[in-house]
């Protein structure tokens, strides 16, 4: 078994509301897959249907080949919520510390202290939720979510209340997760974060798939800037294999060429376009 | 530790830490000094009457009686705010979602919560019943025939209302849980001044009313029988109908199962 999280058919009914339509996920060992929409597209609720606390209306969920929400399920993920609260007098060593109760992890002080040095709180350790910022305290969340070594981190906007440095040792730990085999599947907004690290991006709208890619593969090319010494020429719809001969001719004519760049839609474009705005 | 024990000890933590127990502590720290200011004078005017050892046993069954509704009154507060958030507020506060998803299960949890509190409570209880026992002994020289059995018979009645505010959690918000405990706390002390009218009326549908109250809320038969155990000459059944004796004892059990049982039912099927 190489799928790490797979769902099959899943729906969500709220009601009326249908939140989630028929979708089908998977992901494998070590895959950082990111999930895309807008605000009600059905991202959080695919999340907490992966780890049970939501119960699907239709379709399965499995983790590590459990049933979502099964112990066996439980403990092989890690998941920190878009809105979540720790208690206020627990200090950040003590959070750690009532999770690897509730998770069994025998790691103790020196899983403790890696994981808090690892969200870089190492020096906040003894510093009460309370008095802490909201970024230290999203820090603590990721920190929390890898108590006991998740085979499958599920985290709901992790960076959202992150600075820039904040938002980049995110990143940076998240490829770190990769190559330790840990599969990620990352819900967020940050569609430039989201590109950096992903592997894939699965884009949920109204509910449903409906698109689902490498980043690569999703961005379409625009065509090909030339700067001359007469300006900038744009060849819309020129493709990388283009230039050459774009180039060539530009020469042949006399032009003097400076720079050449081969212009593509970012994962925002592709965003945009699929979500209709 | 076991995920079990850690939940109870983390229950435990927070409860020390909630500013109701200061508040309760408070509470009972003033009502046992005023406690002892009355029993004190009570017990002295007694003496200075010369009154024999059936006056001080009529005496002291009527402060500690009294006294013992104040413990129902705090502790049953204190059980209330210990567990009127345990599933539906904690989980719109964000608190619940980190726990839920560890291996322990649902099922473990609410129990491990549901200990914490009954401990929390049901100590307290203990405590202060006792240190009035003994407060109402060393001023008045007077002891209750049943002390066992006076105190078990407050802790049920506390017990009774911990499951119910925990089973209301899973439904209601903290705020409207809080008050729909306290609403039916009221229910039962109103229950028994219905039988009190029903008996005086000769009235067999508000008898039929109280009595079916009593059943649905054995917290208060459950004190009224702890009240009972005060003296051989104190009779409580006629106070409230419902059940009594034996028959009191295997209904606490089998209604707080059920309630046990419809709380777990309502946490496992909700969506959080």
């Amino acid at each position: 078994m190489s799928e790490v999280l797979e769902c099959h058919g899943l729906s969500k009914r709220y009601g009326a509301k249908l939140a989630l339509e028929s979708v089908d996920l998977t992901l494998a060992r070590g895959e950082l897959v990111g999930l895309l929409g807008p605000n009600g597209a059905g991202k959080t609720t695919l999340m907490k249907s992966a780890c049970g606390l939501l119960r699907p209306s239709g379709g399965s969920v499995s983790v590590c080949g459990a049933p979502a929400g099964s112990g066996e399920a439980l403990s092989r993920l890690g998941y920190l919520a878009e809105l979540f609260r720790f208690p206020g007098w627990l200090t950040a060593e003590e959070v750690i510390e009532l999770h690897q109760g509730l998770s069994r992890s025998r790691g103790g002080a020196a899983e403790r202290a890696a994981l808090l040095d690892l969200v870089g709180l190492g020096e906040a350790r003894g510093v009460k939720v309370d008095a802490m910022s909201k970024g230290m305290q999203q820090r603590l969340g990721i920190a929390q979510a890898l108590v006991g070594t998740p085979h499958l981190l599920l985290l709901d906007e992790p960076a959202s209340a992150l600075d820039p440095a904040g938002r980049r040792a995110v990143r940076e730990l998240l490829l770190s997760l990769r190559q330790r085999g840990i599969s990620v599947l990352l819900n967020s907004h940050l569609l430039s974060d989201v590109e950096l690290v992903c592997d894939r991006v699965v884009l949920l709208v109204g509910g449903r798939v409906v698109r689902s890619g490498r980043p690569a593969d999703l961005v379409r090319p625009r065509g090909v800037e030339v700067e001359t010494a007469s300006g900038v020429h744009t060849y819309e719809g020129s493709t990388r294999e283009d230039a050459p001969r774009i180039v060539s001719e530009l020469v042949a004519g006399g032009e003097q060429v400076y720079g050449v760049r081969v212009l593509a839609s970012t994962l925002e474009d592709v965003y945009l376009e699929s979500v209709g705005a | 530790m076991s995920p079990w024990a850690t939940v109870v000890r983390y229950a435990v933590q927070e409860s020390l830490r909630r500013r109701v127990f200061l508040v309760v502590l408070v509470l009972t720290g003033l009502f046992l000094a005023a406690y002892a200011a009355g029993a004190l004078a009570i017990f002295g005017g007694l003496d200075d009457f010369g009154g024999d050892g059936d006056e001080r046993a009529a005496v002291g069954t009527g402060l500690l009686g009294f006294a013992m509704f104040v413990v129902l009154f705090l502790g049953t507060t204190l059980a209330i705010f210990l567990t009127i958030g345990t599933v539906r507020g904690d989980a719109e506060r964000g608190l619940l979602a980190p726990l839920v998803v560890r291996p322990l299960g649902r099922t473990q949890l609410l129990g491990a919560r549901m200990a914490a509190a009954a401990a929390m409570s049901g100590g307290y209880v203990v405590a202060f019943f006792a240190v009035l026992v003994l407060l109402t002994g060393a001023v008045g020289q007077w002891f209750p025939d049943a002390v066992l059995g006076a105190g078990a018979g407050l802790v049920g009645a506390v017990l009774v209302v911990c499951a119910l505010s925990l089973l209301g959690s899973t439904f209601l918000t903290a705020t409207a849980n809080g008050i729909a405990v306290f609403m039916l706390f009221g229910a039962g002390l109103a229950a028994a001044l219905l039988h009190q009218l029903a008996l005086g009326l000769d009235s067999g549908a508000l008898k039929g009313i109280s009595e079916l109250a009593g059943w649905l809320l054995p917290f208060m038969a459950l004190y009224l029988a702890s009240l009972g155990s005060l003296g051989p000459d104190i009779n409580t059944a006629d106070i409230l109908g419902g059940p009594s004796g034996v028959a009191l004892f295997g209904w606490t059990l089998v209604y707080l199962a059920l309630l046990a049982a419809g709380a777990r039912t309502a946490f496992l099927r909700r969506d959080l």
